[in-house]
């Protein structure tokens, strides 16, 4: 049954090489890049309407990605969907290039940038209100990551999304357990969470954020529900793929050296776990 | 014509207008029945409202959003700067009761800081009209242009006859070699009062309508301080950051120095009451204006002026 889904899991094997590769040399945020990528992957390579091809078509499908650290993920993607050039993620963090720590629209692919968290929930509310009145068919996904949900602001685009009847609307969010230095449960509880977005008003499904099958299911029900803003909640592991790393506090931004990421690309492969010696920097 | 039947017309006339409001509908009460589903209020969320309207303006819209100035320009500023500002889009930010207009609502709503903080943001554009006629004058040219605005609502009229709206110029009401008065909003009508009394005390007394504070008429200011002995800078904004900031930035840009008095609010908020009663405690009467530049009292009774329809 899984075959069906094994080219987009080419994708992202490829997608986690990339993102290991832009975590040296300056580094990059790749506990939650490495949550966030099969998720990623599945909306580009098969749930969106959004390809080389149409990105300037008003009736394309747009993804916000508003929790902005997961960025290497995005990069890895468009690469490998060739909405940009694969020389480019060589340029991770020049000066001579857009390529940096939150996504910008010098980058082909990218609608909007980000980094202030709770932001783009309402820019993709505007958006999905627009499609709304001109009576497209577009669909507008914003991911949204988890620690980002202490923002007012995530909340409020809920409320007036349910006004709107935005039903045309999906933000997912990339529940990795972790903002940016510790546990979301351990420093501003998010659980119960669908309940707390079925209370806003919204259509909530939670499921496997890493199993094509279940994102497939989940989505294949879109509209969830007729007039409700679709809610997915995607369980993840940060740091997914990568057991040395997965599902630990301290790495979050990691810059590592490249004997480390050169081991980290042989775990992803199969082989024993890193040996890591670099510190997580606390940045934001 | 007033500002909403202004910005209905407008609407009517460009399919890509949209008007919003986080629920401020002082100005825009008949506008639902007009647009239908082009009008969006979403409620109490000025955060909200411009990030939804950068998400319309990404779409070809042209939003022109209200709320009350001081929770459009600071509640919602990080929003104006990250999301209209670096993408440049043309987002209209109509501010509601700016300045002294926020008369008795306390400081709370006291936008006296709202030049400093728009003007920051590169490209953004900031407007502020000396009454309703020359609001009406200065929209058109604000409203199409691609520049994101943010333009101090001022609905008071005054019965001034403005002279056309040149984008980017001030109005230049008189020259004078003795004093010049420079001045935007709702002290314009003041400036004019206080430039009546000065002349009739015999000195040559010009006065400048701002209108657009960025980009500013830096001909004008030059002009004025070549030409006129003393200028005068009036304004209810914080010292820091408004007219006498610019004035002095473009004086020191062109190396030029000169005589100038700034009226504006230093280092503190103004004492809320009506508006008429607010202008006397804090001295911004015209003819409190003219005695303070005269350095004597004068005879002429102050001057009576209306207050403010109850703004919610």
């Amino acid at each position: 049954m899984e075959s069906q889904y094994q080219h987009l899991k080419d994708i992202a094997f490829k997608v986690r090489e990339h993102i290991i590769r832009m975590a040296a040399n300056g580094g990059c945020f790749i506990g939650a890049s490495l949550s966030a990528a099969d998720l990623i992957v599945f909306l580009y390579a098969d749930f969106l309407n959004l390809n080389v091809n149409n990105l300037d078509d008003p009736n394309r499908d747009y993804l916000f990605l508003s929790k902005g650290h997961d960025v290497p993920a995005l990069y890895g993607t468009l690469a490998e969907l060739e909405i940009i050039g694969r020389e480019r993620l060589q340029h991770h963090l020049s000066i001579d290039d857009h390529i940096y720590w939150h996504p910008n629209t010098q980058v082909a692919g990218i609608e909007f940038h980000s980094g202030s968290l709770g932001h783009l929930p309402s820019v993709a509310l505007g958006v999905a209100i627009d499609i709304k009145v001109r009576g497209g068919q577009n669909k507008v996904v914003c991911i949204l990551g988890d620690g980002e949900l202490n923002e007012g602001t995530c909340w409020e685009a809920v409320l007036v999304a349910n006004a709107y009847k935005l039903d045309n609307l999906i933000f997912i969010v990339d529940r990795n357990q972790f903002q940016a230095n510790m546990a979301t449960e351990d420093l501003i509880p998010l659980e119960p969470l669908a309940d707390k977005f079925r209370a806003f008003g919204a259509e909530v499904r939670r499921v496997d954020g890493h199993s094509f099958q279940a994102l497939d299911e989940a989505l294949s029900q879109y509209p969830f529900s007729e007039g409700k803003l679709n809610v997915l909640i995607a369980d993840t592991l940060r740091g997914k793929g990568l057991p040395s790393i997965e599902g630990r506090a301290d790495r979050w931004f990691c810059n590592f050296n490249t004997d480390e990421t050169e081991q980290l690309l042989q775990e992803l492969h199969g082989a024993h776990q890193a040996q890591l010696t670099s510190q997580t920097l606390v940045v934001r | 014509m007033n500002y909403e039947q202004l910005l209905t017309q407008t609407a009517l006339n460009d399919e890509r207008y949209m008007v919003m409001t986080a629920e401020n509908r002082a100005l825009v009460r008949n506008i639902p029945a007009a647009l239908g589903p082009r009008f969006i209020d979403t409620g109490i969320t000025e955060q909200t409202m411009i990030g939804a309207a950068a998400g319309l303006a990404l779409r070809g819209r042209i939003p022109v959003v209200h709320a009350l100035t001081a929770f459009l320009t600071m509640r919602a500023f990080e929003f104006v700067r990250t999301d209209v500002g670096i993408p440049g889009l043309p987002v209209n930010l109509s501010g509601f009761i700016p300045g002294f207009l926020s008369d008795a609502n306390g400081p709370t709503h006291q936008a006296i800081e709202d030049i400093a903080l728009m003007r920051g943001i590169p490209n953004m554009e900031v407007y502020a009209p000396a009454d309703e006629e020359d609001l009406l004058l200065m929209l058109p040219a604000i409203w199409s242009s691609p520049a994101p605005a943010y333009v101090r609502i001022n609905t008071r009229p005054t019965g001034h006859k403005h002279t056309p709206y040149e984008p980017g110029k001030a109005e230049i009401v008189s020259r004078g070699e003795d004093i010049t008065l420079l001045c935007y909003g709702l002290l314009f009508e003041q400036c004019l009062q206080a430039t009546a009394i000065l002349q009739a005390e015999g000195k040559s007394v010009g006065l400048i309508n701002m209108r657009s504070l960025k980009p500013v008429d830096e001909k004008a200011l030059i002009d004025a301080a070549q030409n006129s002995k003393l200028l005068i800078t009036v304004e209810d904004h914080f010292l820091t950051g408004g007219l006498y900031s610019i004035l002095a930035e473009t004086l020191l840009k062109h190396r030029i120095t000169t005589n100038v008095i700034p009226f504006a609010l230093k280092e503190r908020w103004f004492k809320p009451a009506l508006l008429p009663d607010v202008l006397q405690y804090e001295g911004f009467t015209g003819k409190q204006i003219a005695e303070e530049i005269l350095g004597y009292a004068i005879s002429e009774p102050a001057v009576r002026m209306s207050p403010s329809e109850f703004a919610e």
